[in-house]
Order: structure tokens, then C-alpha cells, then sequence
């Protein structure tokens, strides 16, 4: 994730650097009119910390172990300012004094970690955590979601800043100057490791790290959360106002699904055997694949595996309905449900689980 | 008693940091030509280096930057097992692994086949793994040179220079202390574990003890801070901060940094 020096080019660097800037000037200013004369010892004790916690071995299910950078539990402590200056404090110190990270990347590293990372991680935690009480499962919840798609997030940015560099700087044989792997080799090896080990860490720090300040120290949990209750008793069960922005956004979405009805042909890599049949179907295909050349027929494995399982609900149309729009718009309510209700169970089984213990 | 990774590869980190902090400001201290430059000399000197090796579109430009690099560390004292471990080794083993698979993948003229497997090796790959790996060894050995030569709090308050605010400057340089206590303290709190422990811990329960770990220190990171803050306070510390500026530039080093910023800005200029 820390893009040492010589993989971007200097236009590139330059750029983030420019991109950066304003979020450390922003964010220098309100911390300075907050904090006054605390903010010195607050954000380089809190770099120090997030530092050291960066060189944790955590253990992973499956048996590896990772490490996390610390960016959620810095936004969900401090806010996303104070954690856009104290992660990139320590970038700084890790990228000059210890070599993890480039000088001329460093604009790069911060815009992906320090500053991407806290904004994202802040408004999940936000979005997900409302105002539910801060010993609610629920803040231990959002926490994991916020490191997992934080981490995800700097690494997609990261992944993106590789990938662009051969198509924009090539030697004059046509050999890439920089990062030398296009952006289809280079956002999904940037991304399997950050969905599977670097994201897990980052979820199990998160998540840990809440649930161990909801028993040891909540007071902590207090800034990022103006009005919350203390127990979920005063926040009154699972809170459903709390979620109110996220289902009215929820609700949004859903009236808008036939909006997908718009795009014609089938998604990339969606086919059907009936796609590999048909004619026009075959030119979009071939169209939208660099002019790779299709398989004469149906490829035997599609063949085979298409018909293992059939939708109960094939293509957002429900048969029974003649509007293709209001299947749409089903389906969404129907899927959404059905998430909705299974979220209801886990959090009635741990909760039951929590009083019996 | 097998140690447990998370134990152990945690403790290994720490000491290791506090190892190559040892190891510079022994460095540091050394009579050499780098040590007894000025540090803002060093640190625009190597800022225009580190451009010009980035910004290079000719291999033989990055691998003249690279010879003086590798010119001033010996001028400098600079052991070379410490550049051959801790700064190409490490840089290689990174890069080398990502840059390998370039070979193949790099569409372009085939040069040759690899043996048993058959893939073809192209000049365009080649050359851009070697540009890949050249450039990342020589802006490694010249931005470790350069912490290595010179004391970090030195370092920081050459970051003046570029216009950096007193206010991170002061920042970085009490991050950077606390930054070693909070090592020691980790360190110290994994040490304690270790040796009240039989056995080997499950990954459950590893995952937990790592978590309170963290935990802990966040506690105390918090607590530090107020007490930091207090400390401040009682010195007389009301909000501004200041850094004494005891550099001065003799002719040498103007000199040195004259070269070094036309050494910067010829390669850049060749090497387009």
C-alpha cells in the first residue's frame, strides 16, 4: 500500500501533492481553532501511536497474519481532520526516517491513506452507527465496515495511480517508465489482497479496538458521536430513527432501479448461453472485448454450469408481471427485505446471545 | 515452546526499529563528507537527486545518479552491509518480485523463451522492470543516505526550508520521540505476555491479546497526551511553538549544494 519512490512519475506525484494540499490546509486550520493549544501533544502523541500500531502482527483467520494502518480507529477517535494530519505524521516519519514509502509518493501515500481513508472510514462509521448508544453493537459494526472499506478504498486509489502510469509514460521502444502494469492487471492485484488479508486486519483492528473502548474506555468513543446515548437502553432498542437517513437512502435507490432497464445488452462477463447464440449478441460481446475473438459455439462450462440453478426471479422480472419497471422495482424491495431481515436476526441472536452470557 | 507469531513477529518489528534508529544516529555521528554538510544542503541536494532519478527517461542518467549515491555513502562511512542489507536488499526483494512478473506481461518483441515454461520474455518488459528496479534503488539509497548521515531532528528542522509550518515541525520531531517510547511500551507489554506464557497462544485468543494490546496503548496514548499537554502548559507553553535555527551555510556547503542541484537538474535535463 506505501508507493515507494520511482513507481509514479513526478507528474503524477506532483498532482496528488496538489490534491493533498488543501485537505492539510483545511483540515491544519479547524484543528488549530478547536484545539488551540492542545493540538500539538494531541496529534503527535496520536501519529506516535498510530505508528506503532501499524507494525501489530494481527492474526487473520486461515492462519496468516497482517497489518493494519490504523486509519478508522484514528477517524472514529479523533474525527477525519484529526486523522487526515496524525496518519499522515506518520507516513511522513515512516516514509523519511524508515524508507516504508517514497518522499516524492508521499502526496500519493496520503491522498490514498491519510486522507481518503479517514473520510471514508468517518462517514460509514457516521452513516452506520447513527446515534445508537455507545455500547451498541452496532458502533462495533460500523467500525469493522468503516476499516475494511477504507483500507479497500486506499487501495483501489492506489491500484488506479499504478495502473494509469504505462498508458501515460512509455520510453520511446514502448517500454512503461514507471509501475509498469495496466490498470487491469494492476487495480486487481492492488485489490486481493486488501478484500481478503489487509482489509481483514483492518476490520478485526477496528471492530476490536470499539468493542475494547465500549468496555474499557467509552469516554473515547464520545467526540465523533455528539448525542448518543450511553446505553442502549436511553437509545431505546435497536434504533431504528437512528437508521432513518440510511433507509430514506435506501428507499431512493429503490424507486430508482429501473433506471437499469436503460442499458441495453448484457453487463461484461454476464453472459448468457443464449448470448453466445445469438448473432448481435456475439458482435456486442466481441465489441466490448477488444475484438477478442468468440468461441465458435457455447462454451461447455457455461453450458453445463448455466443450468445448475435456476433464478426463482430471472432477470428482475418476476413472470407473472407484464411491467418490466415494476419487476424491477420488486425485486429491489423484495432483496432489500430479505437483507434488511436477516440483519434483524443476527442482531436479535446476538443480542439474545449477549443477555444469556 | 514455539513463540507465537503474533508475539514474536510483533516484538521483531519493534526492535528492529529501534535497531535502525540506533544504527543512524551512530551513523550520524561519524566523520564523513555527507555528516559534515549542512543538513539543509543535504536535504535539497537530495530532494533535486531524487527528482532527477524519477524523472530520468534514460537507464544510464538513473544509473549515474545511482554511482554517485553509492560515492558519497562511501565517502560518508556508510558501512556496506548496511546498504546492501537494509537498503538494496530489502528494495529489491519489494520491487524485484513485483517488476518480475513485467517481463512477461509487458507486451512487446520477444527476446527469448523461458526455459520449461516457455513464456516469452520481451525487450519492453525488460527494460521496464530495469527502469522499475533502478529507479527504486537509487531513490532508496539516496533518501536512506540522507537520514543516515544526518540527526533527525536536524532533518526536521531543515524541513524550514521548504516552507514546512513551525507548528509540524515541532509535530514531527515530538511524534518522532514519542514514536520510540510507545515502541519501548508495546514492546515491553508483548514482552510481559511472552513471559507468563506456556504454550501457544490460539489464533482467537491472539487475536485478542493483540486488540487489548492496542487497546492499552491507546488508553495510554490518550493519557499522554494530556499529560503532555500539561507539561507544555506548566513550561509556559501558550500555543506557539519555535524552532532555534543554529545552521549556518559556509562556502563549502553552498558549494555542495550548487553541485549537487546541477548534478540535479543536468540529469534531468540529459535524461529527457
Amino acid at each position: 500500500m506505501h508507493i515507494p519512490d520511482g513507481y509514479l512519475s513526478p507528474a503524477t506525484c506532483a498532482a496528488l501533492y496538489a490534491a493533498s494540499a488543501p485537505f492539510w490546509y483545511v483540515a491544519l486550520r479547524r484543528l488549530k481553532r478547536l484545539l488551540a493549544t492542545k493540538l500539538i501533544p494531541l496529534l503527535s502523541v496520536f501519529a506516535a501511536f498510530s505508528f506503532v500500531v501499524m507494525m501489530f502482527n494481527l492474526p487473520l483467520p486461515g492462519g496468516t497474519t497482517g497489518h493494519a494502518v490504523g486509519v478508522s480507529i484514528a477517524s472514529i477517535v479523533l474525527g477525519p481532520w484529526a486523522s487526515i494530519l496524525a496518519i499522515s505524521i506518520a507516513l511522513f516519519i515512516q516514509a523519511v526516517f524508515f524508507g516504508d514509502g517514497g518522499i516524492t509518493s508521499f502526496g500519493a501515500n496520503c491522498f490514498n491513506m491519510a486522507i481518503a481513508g479517514s473520510l471514508v472510514a468517518w462517514l460509514t462509521y457516521r452513516a452506520i452507527s447513527g446515534k445508537c448508544a455507545i455500547v451498541s453493537r452496532r458502533r462495533v459494526f460500523a467500525a469493522g465496515i468503516a476499516g475494511y472499506l477504507s483500507i479497500n478504498v486506499a487501495a483501489l486509489l492506489t491500484g488506479i495511480e499504478l495502473g494509469i502510469q504505462p498508458m501515460l509514460f512509455r520510453d520511446a521502444s514502448g517500454a512503461p517508465l514507471y509501475a509498469p502494469y495496466p490498470l487491469k492487471i494492476a487495480v486487481p492485484a492492488m485489490m486481493a489482497g486488501h478484500l481478503t488479508i489487509a482489509g481483514l486486519a483492518e476490520l478485526i483492528l477496528s471492530a476490536g479496538l470499539v468493542a475494547w473502548l465500549q468496555r474499557s474506555h467509552p469516554s473515547l468513543l464520545r467526540a465523533t458521536a455528539p448525542g448518543a446515548a450511553s446505553t442502549e437502553a436511553e437509545a431505546g432498542g435497536f434504533g431504528w430513527l437512528a437508521i432513518r437517513p440510511l433507509l430514506a437512502g435506501l428507499a431512493v435507490l429503490m424507486l430508482i432501479t429501473p433506471l437499469g432497464i436503460l442499458a441495453v445488452g448484457s453487463a461484461w462477463g454476464e453472459w448468457s448461453p443464449h448470448d453466445f447464440a445469438d448473432a448481435a449478441a456475439r458482435r456486442q460481446i466481441a465489441a466490448v472485448s477488444a475484438n477478442q475473438a468468440l468461441p465458435a459455439g457455447v462454451p461447455q462450462g457455461i453450458e453445463r454450469l448455466s443450468s445448475v440453478w435456476t433464478a426463482p426471479v430471472p432477470s428482475y422480472a418476476p413472470p407473472f408481471l407484464r411491467s418490466s419497471s415494476f419487476g424491477y422495482l420488486l425485486s429491489a424491495a423484495f432483496g432489500s427485505g430479505l437483507i434488511l431481515l436477516a440483519a434483524l436476526v443476527a442482531d436479535w441472536v446476538f443480542t439474545a446471545r449477549r443477555r444469556s452470557g | 515452546m514455539r513463540p507465537n507469531r503474533v508475539i514474536a513477529g510483533s516484538i521483531h518489528g519493534f526492535l528492529r526499529v529501534l535497531e535502525h534508529t540506533l544504527e543512524s544516529e551512530e551513523l550520524a555521528r561519524r566523520a564523513g563528507l555527507l555528516q559534515s554538510l549542512d543538513p539543509r544542503v543535504k536535504l535539497l541536494g537530495f530532494l533535486g537527486l531524487i527528482v532527477a532519478a524519477a524523472a530520468s527517461r534514460r537507464l544510464e542518467i538513473i544509473g549515474a545518479v545511482f554511482a554517485l549515491a553509492f560515492v558519497l555513502a562511501v565517502c560518508s562511512r556508510v558501512p556496506l552491509r548496511t546498504l546492501v542489507i537494509r537498503i538494496w536488499a530489502a528494495a529489491f526483494a519489494f520491487t524485484g518480485l513485483i517488476a518480475l512478473p513485467a517481463l512477461f506481461l509487458t507486451p512487446g518483441r520477444p527476446i527469448g523463451r523461458l526455459p520449461a515454461l516457455g513464456w516469452a520474455v520481451t525487450a519492453q518488459g525488460l527494460r521496464g522492470a530495469v527502469y522499475l528496479i533502478s529507479r527504486v534503488e537509487t531513490t532508496a539509497t539516496l533518501s536512506m543516505l540522507l537520514v543516515l548521515c544526518t540527526p533527525w531532528t536536524h532533518v526536521l528542522k531543515a524541513l524550514r526550508v521548504l516552507r514546512v509550518p513551525v507548528v509540524l515541525v515541532v509535530i514531527l520531531g515530538m511524534t518522532y520521540r514519542y514514536i520510540l517510547l510507545m515502541i519501548g511500551t508495546a514492546e515491553e507489554m508483548f514482552e510481559s505476555r511472552r513471559s507468563r506464557m506456556v504454550g501457544r497462544l490460539e489464533a482467537k485468543e491472539a487475536r485478542r491479546l493483540a486488540i487489548a494490546t492496542a487497546g492499552v496503548l491507546l488508553s495510554k496514548t490518550m493519557q499522554l497526551s494530556g499529560d503532555v499537554y500539561m507539561a507544555m502548559q506548566a513550561r509556559g507553553f501558550r500555543g506557539e511553538a519555535y524552532v532555534l535555527d543554529e545552521f549556518e551555510m559556509r562556502p563549502r556547503d553552498w558549494s555542495w549544494l550548487a553541485l549537487f542541484l546541477a548534478l540535479g537538474a543536468a540529469a534531468i535535463w540529459v535524461g529527457h
